[in-house]
């Protein structure tokens, strides 16, 4: 009970000082352009952002565009991961299928995929699926670098344990490496959904018909620099949201662990 | 000294064939014959980790083996376990040469091992899911031996929220659970204090007394292999190898009290001496 509500005043303490950082912030940034008077086109105050922030909810037009950047960031997320995680699985039991696959994986990994995003919108169009394809290439990689890692995690002590009860090979994955494995797979989706959402951005900035990406390439042409700022608002909304969601499965399913992401890999 | 070439003796006198045959009824559950274990260094050189080691256990028996770190006891015991192989020698049991893990043994790690995922309840059924066993049968068994070690209420406990002691009794009982008839402990007790331990001993004591298992217990504390044995093995290091098998003939059941007996204080000193003579002086 003592412990519950310390925690409680904590977290509390903690909204209140966050709170105040914010109201701080905003505050002082208002009162600087104000003050100082910088133009509305090289830094907007947040009260012309507010508005523009809400302008832009009221149109349907927006909606539309978000539809479309969170179509591809959960999509390029899905195939991505996946693709990572299935990989890894392949690699982490297999010697024989690392020293065919890893190298190339390696190299791949190398290569800016801000880079070879032109190539990808020329092979898939100016649609969607050229996002889908530049996000999910961004996502694979801390998910296969993850999961093999991962899949090597489990103590030797808990292996030699599970085989001295006569525990088969399958046994010991199924039983044991599986479920070490997953704090690690959860560092690479949170990481994955992340990058999922700048891939997604950096595919329209490359060319798109539709997006935020694409919204904020039109807006700053019109030097709207209030609506761009709203815009890159929805973003970090977008991209909060998506690690909150990812936290919340985290801790229901990897629940043995609180673990904060001291094994990031492939960031 | 003596103890050594007798039991050598006779153990040559019957030859391993001779048990095969003679099967169940023979009078020892174990028999550990002209056991090595090498390792290669990196350049080359063997390391003899484990050298000509003899050993019958009768069934029922409490065996406690001591020795200072690297005189392969816990090798031993993880060759026993199947989970290290062997370089030359034999592992008898029951008349059937081991040549891997065992669904007659049960092992107690120096560490609780347990699994973080899963609550006491499911820790101590591991070896029945394993070797796809009568979960609702074992299940019943598995209460039992949880509330025979005082952890009733715990079942549906995770690991983390148990303190040490109470980890190791959760690994005590995963090691009883299908009632295996050997019992191979590998410094249980090593990471508790001193109280926690003490209570522990008189609790294997118990436990092995109740359940008439065959008990194989390494450890680097000779108090407690005297207390628990009815023989101790001792094994010096480079090579290791046994250099005396002590008797330890103390009425049962033991308490603790009797540790300052002038009688267990003989078995004791008669242990330690193997120890300051080869300079390699331990506890």
């Amino acid at each position: 009970m003592s412990v519950d509500s310390k925690l409680l005043n904590r977290l509390a303490g903690n909204l209140l000082l966050s709170l105040t950082t914010f109201v701080i912030f905003v505050v002082g940034w208002e009162v600087a352009v104000r003050g100082l008077g910088i133009s509305k086109i090289v830094l907007p105050p947040p009260s012309a952002i507010a508005v523009a922030f809400w302008e832009s909810l009221r149109e349907g037009e927006l909606h539309w565009h978000l539809a479309v950047t969170l179509y591809e960031v959960l999509a390029g997320f899905l195939v991505g991961s996946i693709g990572g995680l299935v990989l890894g699985f392949v690699i982490a039991l297999s010697p024989a299928m690392e020293r065919i696959f890893y190298p190339y994986v390696v190299a791949f990994q190398t290569v800016p995929k801000v880079a070879i995003a032109p190539i990808i919108v020329i092979w898939f169009g100016y649609g969607v699926a050229s996002k889908v394809v530049i996000t999910a290439t961004i996502a694979f990689f801390p998910l296969l670098a993850n999961t093999i890692m991962g899949l090597r995690a489990a103590p030797q002590d808990q292996v030699e344990m599970m085989v001295s009860y006569t525990a088969s090979r399958w046994q010991v994955f199924r039983m044991v490496r599986l479920l070490q494995a997953l704090p690690y797979i959860f560092v690479g989706l949170d990481v994955a959904i992340v990058l999922s959402v700048i891939g997604a951005i950096v595919g329209e900035f490359v060319g798109a018909k539709a997006g935020l990406g694409y919204l904020i390439l039109q807006k700053n042409f019109n030097f709207d620099m209030a609506g761009t700022f709203a815009i890159l608002i929805i973003l970090s909304m977008i991209g909060v949201g998506l690690h909150g969601l990812i936290g919340i499965a985290q801790r229901r399913i990897v629940f043995w662990m609180d673990m904060a992401g001291e094994h990031v890999v492939g960031a | 000294m003596n103890a050594v070439t007798q039991f050598v003796s006779t153990s040559l006198r019957r030859p391993p064939s001779a048990v095969a045959d003679s099967g169940v009824n023979s009078e020892y559950l174990v028999r550990i014959a002209g056991l090595e274990k090498v390792y290669q260094t990196k350049d080359g050189n063997d390391i003899h980790a484990l050298q000509d080691i003899n050993l019958d256990i009768p069934a029922a028996e409490f065996i406690s083996i001591v020795g200072p770190s690297g005189c392969g006891k816990t090798t031993l015991l993880k060759i026993l376990a199947g989970i290290l192989k062997r370089s030359a020698g034999d592992v008898v049991m029951r008349g059937r040469s081991l040549s891997g893990p065992s669904r007659e043994l049960g092992v107690v790690f120096q560490a609780p091992v347990l699994l973080p995922w899963r609550t006491v309840l499911q820790n101590v059924m591991v070896p029945i899911e394993v070797q796809k066993r009568d979960r609702a049968e074992f299940e019943a068994r598995a209460r039992q031996l949880i509330a025979m070690v005082g952890l009733s209420g715990f079942e549906n406990k995770y690991p983390s929220e148990l303190s040490g002691g109470m980890q190791q009794r959760v690994g005590i009982c995963r090691a009883l659970v299908h009632d295996p008839s050997f019992l191979l402990m590998d410094e249980p007790f090593g990471a508790l204090d001193a109280m926690t331990r003490e209570s522990m001993n008189e609790e294997l004591q118990r436990i092995w007394s109740e359940s008439r298992k065959t008990i194989l217990l390494v450890t680097h504390s000779i108090p407690e292999a005297v207390y628990l044995a009815d023989r101790v093995v001792v094994m010096t290091p480079r090579p290791g190898r046994i250099v005396d098998v002590i008797p330890v003939d103390l009425p049962r059941p033991r308490s603790l009290g009797m540790q300052t007996t002038a009688e267990f204080g003989r078995f004791v000193a008669g242990i330690r001496r193997h120890f300051s003579s080869a300079g390699t002086l331990n506890t």
